[in-house]
């Protein structure tokens, strides 16, 4: 899922400096799953604002309105009625950036602020803490590393065996994060694979990731 | 002549220990101050940072939860949640510019009636220092104009 977190109240109070009236969205997709945009987020949120604004004695209206999913337009169109009835100034999204994004295109006059910093694509380790796991490099060789990603998990990126740096087992860049290359390692030797980690292999193809600009999928069969 | 501040406080109380507390302060016939409004939680780590920030925002001028002392909570570890959910509460109110002081956390015995007793009193004190909330009027309440969900 995407990993977000919550930006500080400080920086959404700026934000919303000039405004009355406004719509707090959230989301229930993988935000409200990492505890950050969901129905309850947005609650603790907008109640966070309205008494931060109360307390500088310019109150704030702020509504609350949690979408099924944000990373889809058509989900964003059930925004439009309420928009129209209620006269919103602005609107604070509190799903990942792609949820502010719709709502932008959607919208053409109306202003849209993220409530979240969207941090990375990764699981709940445990309720809480949440770890990063995969880089959408979009060309995906884990098989290569006994199912587990270097390029990612690697602090520097290694696709050749460790770079010789790591102590007991943990990584010289942050003692605290385990290196992925003696994991790789341990798991293939278990699995009586790490002879393979020898063979040449092609160069990676890095022209699916994103240093090709954004990336598109059209499957033509789902299309309508 | 103004009436002097009278805060009205919530105190979320677990079942097990601080509300035992509460009620055996009152069987002994100890008072605390009449500011303190108990809501029974059948564990502290049910409060969410929700009913605290919500209990500020309609019209509690200050807030604090009770639980077992450390290492007696009825569920292991109730009381250890509520004092991370606490925390962050308290962090939260820092960024939005509101003392931190209005949201509190306490661990009572249930056979400790004087310390809830004391801590009523001190509680009420540190609210009636830091001076009325910031919450809704009960008049605003009623009318609930200040917060919709659609």
């Amino acid at each position: 899922m995407i990993v977000a977190e919550r930006k500080n109240v400080r920086e959404l109070l700026a934000m919303v400096e000039g405004y009355n009236r406004i719509l707090m969205v959230g989301c229930k997709g993988c935000v409200t799953v990492c505890n950050a945009g969901g129905k309850k987020e947005v609650a603790i949120l907008s109640a966070a604002l309205r008494l931060a604004r109360r307390k500088q004695g310019n109150p704030i209206t702020i509504d609350e309105m949690t979408l099924d999913r944000q990373c889809e337009p058509e989900f964003i169109t059930w925004l439009e009625e309420s928009l129209n009835k209620n006269n919103y100034e602005a609107v604070i999204s509190l799903a990942c950036s792609i949820g502010p994004q719709y709502i932008a295109e959607a919208f053409e006059d109306l202003p849209v602020y993220p409530g979240l910093n969207t941090s990375f694509m990764g699981g709940t380790a445990q309720h809480g803490i949440w770890e990063e796991y995969c880089a959408a490099c979009g060309d995906c060789r884990i098989h290569n590393f006994g199912g587990l990603c270097p390029v990612t998990r690697c602090a520097k990126n290694m696709m050749n065996g460790p770079c010789g740096g790591s102590e007991d087992g943990m990584c010289e860049v942050n003692k605290e994060q385990p290196c992925i290359w003696e994991k790789i390692y341990m798991r293939m030797k278990n699995l009586d694979t790490v002879e393979s980690i020898r063979e040449i292999r092609d160069a990676k193809d890095w022209s699916t990731s994103l240093s090709g600009g954004p990336r598109k999928i059209i499957r033509e069969d789902l299309t309508l | 002549m103004t009436e002097p501040f009278e805060p009205q406080i919530i105190a979320f109380c677990c079942n097990y220990c601080s509300y035992a507390a509460a009620d055996l302060a009152g069987s002994i016939r100890m008072t605390y101050p009449a500011n303190i409004k108990i809501i029974l939680v059948p564990c502290s780590g049910r409060v969410d940072p929700l009913h605290l920030i919500r209990a500020l925002e309609e019209g509690a001028d200050g807030v604090f939860i009770a639980g077992c002392l450390e290492g007696d909570c009825h569920f292991e570890t109730g009381n250890f949640k509520a004092k991370k959910r606490t925390a962050y509460v308290r962090q939260l109110l820092d960024e939005m510019g509101i003392e931190p002081d209005r949201v509190q956390m306490f661990n009572i015995a249930a056979s400790d009636a004087p310390k809830f007793v004391q801590i009523a009193k001190e509680v009420t004190e540190r609210i009636r220092e830091l001076g009325p909330g910031i919450g809704v009027k009960r008049e605003e309440l009623k009318e609930a104009k200040w917060r919709k969900e659609i």
